[in-house]
């Protein structure tokens, strides 16, 4: 269900584009007003949704520590897995955000006749998962030459690199073969495990369809005989950010799909499950030290509660408390 | 064990496929053997919860008020505007998966609403219905569901079925805690009158007389009473243990089922041994005799209205500061909670042990200090003398309690304590112990007999590994520091694996230690040493650090 929904989503979007900038030839609407817009749309989701998130307090220090704790000076402690300092927050974090520490932890359960229970390590998702982000990252950055002018030099520095086995004319990227590498893995354990099938909504699948579209249409631009016109490419996409669009003439259509899919995909960002890449910073089981006995931390509502005190409890029971000869604070 | 309970080879026949149907449409069978009772109405009444009345989760009719639902978001609008972890674990799931084997439940019985993925989307669906504006406009094809009878009696199952363990936060790539996600479920049940038994009882109990099972103050003076005898008569020796005494350095505050239940009892007479042999300044307090606390499976109110008397009766005894006992989710509380809910607890001192002088830096704001802790500093400093060979006839294995590994860190204090008073200490697989130790599958209120059936499903994965060490090393006894353990493993390890006793490490260390003046053969159980008993003389090496 999920998976047609998202499909018929993806493609609705192509054709939109398609029939709206190739038909109609509104190169207006899809190269300037919806570019924009879908900024718009992203960073004021963004922000909204960070500032929603911020408003609500943290009330109680929950990390979840996955290692020896600091106690006494003589037993080692885990610094990066129950850190107990700010710094070692800040390095539990990065190595989260940036290696995905907790996927490579990851495991599988298998249960034999016996009945015997084993583990296994499993990395696939968490090497699918490198790969797809930090080749979106190497990907957006390389964009950069399409950007802006002068062309920054760590971009010039990154084209080779990406390029280093000289494969296919024009060379083929690596970043490109394994995020769709990447995404591929991330969509076929989707569908394949039945467990991940079971779970899986049309958001969880649209995402996924849409980011291979995007890479679909941008490989063609590149590899194919679709090859895009990259002159009133980059003049279109600096005027906009130069806040001085111009429409030049030359655009395909085939551009326009691609654009029109990545201005799907940024407007789309704070109203789903993608807002992890904020997310993850402000996950109180992990962005929090494991100092909770060290320092006090102050819930900002600590409510009044009823209490029972010890003078209502030893009127309750003076007298089996004298008769067991126990201290009283009143006899 | 109840009869009507399939056999081991029967109930490890698990089946992981999902079914065919969409996980969205509920119908709960509330089956014996897989859901816990509903709270009784007059303990209820006494903790001042909603909507008391007679009810039972298998009846049609749950008789909830008419604005169940407009309560439920009110009450879910509440908590997303308190709780921070509950809008971003709400908002950032990608469903990646990671977590679904991870949970004990689900891998002891295949359903896959026992995912901790699909366990928080029951509650996650239901939010993108009515809280966001994709889930508003697009319902259904945003993920979003209805709120009916059928979805909250899938909760009351489901929320019902998790001991807030902590296992899948630790295998998250986002930290989502489920236990976070089930401690909001439950509160917006008992909004409603949605309250079980297990946990309600104990904490009308413990709010009132002080322990979970509503004994009196002289009823508890007998059990400490009655274990310093039993303590002569095993040692020879007559040891103090003064209750609700002005003026003490220490406040000991330990799980009440140490000083009611077996195995606990001789975690209990270890402890009395400890602290007789170092002299310890101490007292117990009748009022606040319970470090475990009921309310944390409850609500935050209940926690704190629990909790708060450990500080209240600290300060009318005037101590120094606190230690506490061998308990799992006491210790979340003590240690995440406490000082957050009811210190500052300035009128306390910074603990520091009255033996070897060392100041318990890690715990300088609230002044609890734990058991473990505090004796790995006495054994460090060569404070205690030990023949860890009165243990020989012990094989030990020791089980990591979910909340002292995941929301402590406690995880090498216990081997460093257990190493220095048993030769015989095997580690199950490295899957199942320390951050990534399993659950018994009754902690968080599960642990009723009617739950028998879920229980020995959600312990399968520890009794497994417990299986392992006892068929490759001889393991004959399981060390945990959590009374809910103590309460609900010796059953589950009866069920998967026969002749693995339950024991605390204090009762390890009140076998090993060499008392002035003890005359003495057997352990605490009554067992007797192995070899010939020995004299004060063999005794007298103290164990090596390892």
């Amino acid at each position: 269900m999920g998976l047609i929904i998202a499909l018929l989503a993806v493609a609705l979007l192509i054709l939109i584009a398609t029939i709206g900038a190739g038909t109609l030839g509104l190169h207006y609407l899809f190269g300037i007003v919806i570019p924009y817009a879908s900024l718009a749309v992203f960073l004021i989701g963004v922000v909204y949704r960070v500032i929603i998130w911020a408003k609500s307090p943290v009330p109680f220090r929950i990390p979840t520590t996955c290692g020896q704790q600091k106690s006494l000076p003589w037993i080692k402690s885990s610094k990066l897995e129950a850190p107990n300092s700010t710094l070692g927050v800040i390095g539990r974090m990065a190595l989260e955000v940036l290696f995905f520490r907790t996927l490579f932890r990851n495991t599988k359960t298998l249960l034999a006749k016996g009945p015997k229970l084993g583990y296994s390590s499993e990395k696939f998702l968490w090497l699918a998962a490198m790969a797809f982000h930090w080749c979106l990252l190497v990907i957006l950055l390389r964009h950069l030459r399409f950007f802006v002018e002068p062309v920054p030099s760590f971009v010039g520095l990154l084209q080779p690199l990406d390029g280093f086995f000289q494969v296919g004319l024009p060379i083929i990227y690596i970043s490109n073969v394994l995020i769709a590498l990447g995404l591929l893995f991330l969509l076929f354990r989707r569908l394949f495990d039945p467990k991940l099938r079971y779970i899986s909504l049309a958001a969880d699948y649209f995402p996924l369809f849409l980011i291979l579209s995007i890479g679909t249409t941008g490989a063609l631009m590149r590899y194919t005989s679709i090859k895009a016109n990259l002159i009133p490419i980059k003049q279109l996409v600096t005027g906009l950010f130069g806040f001085q669009p111009v429409i030049p003439a030359g655009l395909d259509v085939m551009f326009f799909i691609h654009l029109f899919l990545v201005c799907a995909l940024i407007a789309y960002i704070p109203f789903s499950k993608l807002m992890h890449m904020g997310g993850i910073f402000m996950s109180p089981t992990r962005n929090l030290a494991n100092n909770s006995r060290i320092k006090r931390h102050i819930n900002p509502w600590n409510p009044d509660v009823k209490l029972h005190t010890y003078e209502e409890y030893e009127d309750e029971f003076r007298e089996v408390m004298k008769a067991a000869k126990m201290p009283l604070e009143k006899e | 064990m109840a009869d009507n309970i399939k056999k081991p080879e029967e109930l490890a026949q698990i089946d992981f496929r999902p079914p065919r149907k969409l996980w969205t449409n509920p119908s709960i069978e509330f089956r014996k053997g897989t859901f816990n009772y509903a709270a009784v109405p007059e303990k209820a009444e006494y903790l001042g919860l909603p909507h008391v009345r007679k009810w039972q989760p298998m009846d049609d009719d749950w008789q909830i008020p008419d604005n169940w639902q407009e309560i439920i978001f009110e009450g879910m609008r509440e908590r997303l505007d308190k709780y921070r972890s509950f809008r971003i674990f709400m908002d950032i799931c990608v469903r990646c998966g990671a977590c679904a084997d991870k949970c004990h439940f689900f891998i002891g019985s295949g359903d896959p609403k026992n995912m901790p993925v699909l366990r928080a989307e029951l509650l996650r669906s239901i939010y993108r219905k009515n809280f966001t504006l994709a889930g508003k406009i697009m319902g259904k094809i945003a993920g979003g569901r209805e709120l009916t009878i059928d979805v909250l009696k899938e909760w009351f199952f489901y929320f019902f079925q998790c001991t807030e363990c902590r296992r899948c936060s630790v295998f998250c790539p986002y930290g989502i805690d489920t236990a976070e996600i089930t401690m909001m479920a439950r509160e917006l049940l008992n909004l409603i009158g949605l309250n079980i038994d297990w946990i309600v009882t104990p904490a009308a109990n413990c709010f009132r007389t002080g322990n979970h099972l509503g004994i009196q103050p002289h009823g508890f003076k007998d059990s400490i009473d009655f274990a310093v005898d039993e303590l002569e008569e095993l040692t020879g020796v007559k040891v103090e243990a003064p209750i609700n005494k002005k003026g003490a350095e220490i406040l000991f505050v330990a799980p009440s089922a140490d000083y009611f239940a077996t195995p606990h009892y001789y975690t209990l007479l270890g402890y009395l041994a400890l602290f007789h042999e170092i002299g310890l300044d101490y007292t117990w307090s009748s009022y606040a005799s319970e470090g475990g606390n009921f309310g944390l499976f409850h609500s935050t109110d209940v926690m704190k209205r629990l909790n708060a008397k450990i500080y209240m009766e600290a300060k009318r005894l005037g101590v120094k500061w606190v230690l506490g006992g061998e308990c799992g989710h006491m210790w979340r509380v003590l240690h995440q909670y406490m000082d957050t809910m009811n210190g500052p607890a300035d009128f306390l001192e910074e603990p520091v042990s009255p033996i070897t002088g060392t100041k318990f830096e890690n715990t300088r704001s609230t002044k609890m200090v734990h058991i473990i802790e505090f004796v790995s500093d006495l054994i460090k400093n060569n404070k205690l003398k030990l023949d860890p060979s009165r243990n020989d006839h012990w094989n030990v294995t020791f089980h990591d309690s979910c909340n002292p590994a995941r929301a402590m860190g406690l995880i090498e204090e216990p081997r460093y304590v257990i190493r220095n008073v048993c030769n015989n200490f095997h580690e199950m697989p490295e899957n199942t112990i320390k951050e990534q130790t399993f659950c018994c599958g009754s902690g968080a209120g599960l642990g009723t007999d009617e739950n028998l059936e879920m229980r020995l499903r959600g312990g399968f994965p520890k009794a497994n590994a417990v299986k392992h060490v006892h068929e490759k090393h001889g393991v004959n006894i399981l060390l945990c520091i959590c009374a809910i353990d103590k309460a609900t493993l010796p059953p589950l390890l009866e069920y998967w694996v026969p002749g693995v006793e339950v024991g605390g490490i204090h009762e390890m260390i009140g076998n090993a230690l060499i008392m002035k003046g003890e005359k003495r053969t057997t352990d605490l159980r009554g067992t007797p040493f192995l070899g010939t008993a020995k004299g004060d003389d063999e005794g007298k090496e103290s164990a090596e650090d390892v």
